[in-house]
């Protein structure tokens, strides 16, 4: 074995061949998609990219910081109306609107991280639950927001290309999507992200190693609310339509779940917790459509249950699938794949 | 101008006196001791130092500046470095990742450079490399090398405590604060650490100031001794000067001799 290594490779993308071929089909799979399925599944495609954005913000600072946020819903929100005010009122064109929506959002993020720096755990985590409630209240009063009513997103230009369809969509969030995805994965492997951590494993360390607590646990909130903007900046052009309502305790709880899911402090983990539960969030809501089960379901509910009691049954499901993954794989999908690994590597003893 | 000064520092808890008026100086370069029984306020003194406790009288002196009241990342940046009693080490790193959080101060990647780190050539990129060869010689110095890419968590306690004094020593400090780094090792790790102690005060010129119940190790390695006890300075003085003193074997050793002896 070559003995002589390079630092380089501590830190490096790609550690090998293997990764760069994974990444390489990953890519190309993404580059066909619009070709080969319908379009039904490329919106599902788009609202899993937009929920990914927002777990990889939200994982920063949960997974890695170790603080906790029940309000990303609000930030969510700010970044969804900030982008379609910022085009209609401001008139800036979409990108920039986009990204003065997510640094709007950021400094929400540092604002709402000032408390953090006193509250921890489930003082912390009411705190942020109370932002995430107040936002939606207090947009369904401005009038410039539309109120309770909502707003309708104007047509998405950016320079010469008007994107209409999912597919059009398709080819915009995804590069964003990757983007940060990169973005976050690097700054967990230079000094911001190895701050983040050291506060989240020994915060007393961190600081007499000279980590300024103030200073990073604020930053770990701005830039997981950066990520939440961007995301609900992307969402409201997706939908095309957003109302407060949209932006419930029930959407933060949703994020955290595809966090704790996917694996809390890994990379891949809430990547794919995000996809999974996007998915399922999707399917499930046409459950009834499905034949028999359908049926059994609704008799189910109808005799036992409220009548509209089956129409939220992917609460139900997601509440489930959280208690399976703290019981019994508290590192979530990525430690399941950790563990897979293991086994065929040493497979077989 | 004294390199490092305590004057006069006492910090209360409600009605509990935990530091009582202690003093001391130290001179750059030497390694000063402190001793005295448990629950004597050695690692309170530590804490206040750092600036993780706020004394409630006195002042502490660095280099001719006060430290007293300054938040633990402004010490740190002053050049003060510490290790803890109970093993403080970021669990999920390894000891590469561990030992460069000691780095962090001497590096100037942000969040932006951070999360454009395309390629070796790219400023993080670079940054992140000096900064690992920087931190690879100290793992050499203390022969860290076969746990270089474990997670500290399961590494064995001994490992863990020099992983500590690594991290420490990745800060280039001036001043080095070690609270007990021979606390439960056995008889050889002992005397590697006694050793590396040696060694940091001697190769790297670091003044130490050092908790530690293992006589043998006091003795061995420092220049100067004070032994407190319930918060209040006994003596100070050299290591046969402190070993003859009749308060430290009081202290120690308890008031009744003939108890002892039956």
């Amino acid at each position: 074995m070559d003995m002589k290594r390079d630092y380089y490779e501590d830190i490096q993308l790609f550690s090998s061949g293997v990764v760069i071929f994974w990444f390489v089909a990953m890519m190309v799979f993404l580059a066909v998609v619009p070709f080969i399925f319908k379009n039904y599944y490329i919106y599902v495609i788009n609202f899993m990219a937009i929920n990914v954005i927002v777990v990889l913000g939200l994982n920063l600072l949960v997974g890695y910081t170790g603080l906790i946020s029940l309000g990303h819903a609000g930030f969510f929100a700010i970044g969804a109306y900030g982008t379609v005010v910022l085009i209609t009122q401001a008139h800036l064109p979409f990108l920039l609107a986009l990204l003065v929506a997510g640094l709007i959002a950021a400094i929400f993020g540092f604002l709402l991280g000032l408390p953090a720096l006193r509250l921890e755990g489930p003082y912390l985590a009411i705190a942020t639950l109370g932002f995430g409630v107040t936002v939606t209240q207090v947009i369904g009063k401005i009038k410039i927001l539309g109120e309770r009513q909502g707003l309708h997103a104007p047509d998405l230009i950016i320079g010469p290309w008007h994107f209409d369809t999912d597919k059009d969509f398709y080819f915009l969030l995804i590069p964003i999507a990757i983007i940060l995805a990169f973005a976050a994965r690097n700054i967990t492997k230079t000094k911001v992200g190895r701050a983040f951590i050291s506060i989240r494993d020994a915060e007393i360390a961190a600081e007499t190693m000279g980590v300024n607590l103030t200073f990073y646990k604020t930053l770990a909130f701005a830039l997981s609310a950066f990520y939440a903007g961007i995301g609900g900046g992307l969402y409201a052009f997706v939908l095309r339509f957003i109302e407060p309502e949209l932006f419930s305790l029930s959407l933060s709880i949703m994020f955290l779940t595809m966090a704790v899911v996917g694996g809390l402090g890994s990379m891949m983990g809430p990547i794919a917790g995000a996809c999974l539960l996007s998915w399922l969030d999707l399917q499930l809501r046409n459950i009834l459509d499905i034949p028999y089960l359908g049926e059994w379901l609704r008799s189910l509910s109808q005799s036992y249950f409220s009548l509209t009691g089956v129409s939220n049954i992917q609460y139900i499901v997601f509440g489930g699938i959280l208690l399976f993954i703290m019981l019994f794989e508290p590192l979530g999908i990525f430690g399941i794949w950790i563990r897979t690994k293991k086994y065929w590597k040493t497979w077989p003893f | 101008m004294a390199f490092f000064e305590v004057k006069n520092l006492s910090i209360y808890f409600g009605g509990l006196v935990a530091l009582d008026g202690i003093s001391f100086t130290l001179n750059q370069g030497e390694i000063y001791a402190i001793i005295g029984p448990n629950g004597a306020g050695k690692t309170t003194l530590f804490n206040c130092i750092n600036g993780i406790y706020h004394p409630s009288h006195g002042d502490i002196l660095f280099k001719g500046q006060s430290i007293r009241g300054k938040k633990p990342d402004k010490v740190a940046r002053m050049g003060i470095a510490r290790t803890f009693q109970n093993i403080e080490l970021f669990n999920n790193m390894n000891t590469m990742e561990n030992i460069m959080l000691g780095r962090h101060l001497r590096m100037k990647t942000g969040l932006f450079r951070g999360a454009f780190l395309w390629g070796k050539r790219s400023f993080a990129g670079l940054e992140e490399v000096a900064h690992r060869r920087k931190v690879e010689e100290i793992i050499d110095f203390l022969d860290l090398q076969s746990s270089r890419n474990k997670l500290v968590g399961g590494l064995p306690y001994g490992t863990q405590k020099q992983i500590e004094l690594a991290r420490a020593l990745a800060l280039e400090p001036e001043l080095l604060l070690l609270d007990e780094p021979c606390a439960g090792m056995n008889a050889e790790e002992k005397q590697d650490m006694i050793f590396w102690v040696k060694d940091v005060q001697d190769e790297l010129g670091v003044t130490v100031l050092l908790i530690e119940h293992d006589m043998q190790m006091v003795m061995d390695i420092s220049d100067r001794i004070l032994v407190i006890n319930f918060g209040r300075p006994i003596t100070e003085g050299t290591p046969s000067e402190v070993q003859r003193h009749p308060e430290v074997l009081k202290a120690y050793l308890g008031e009744n001799e003939g108890v002892c002896a039956a």
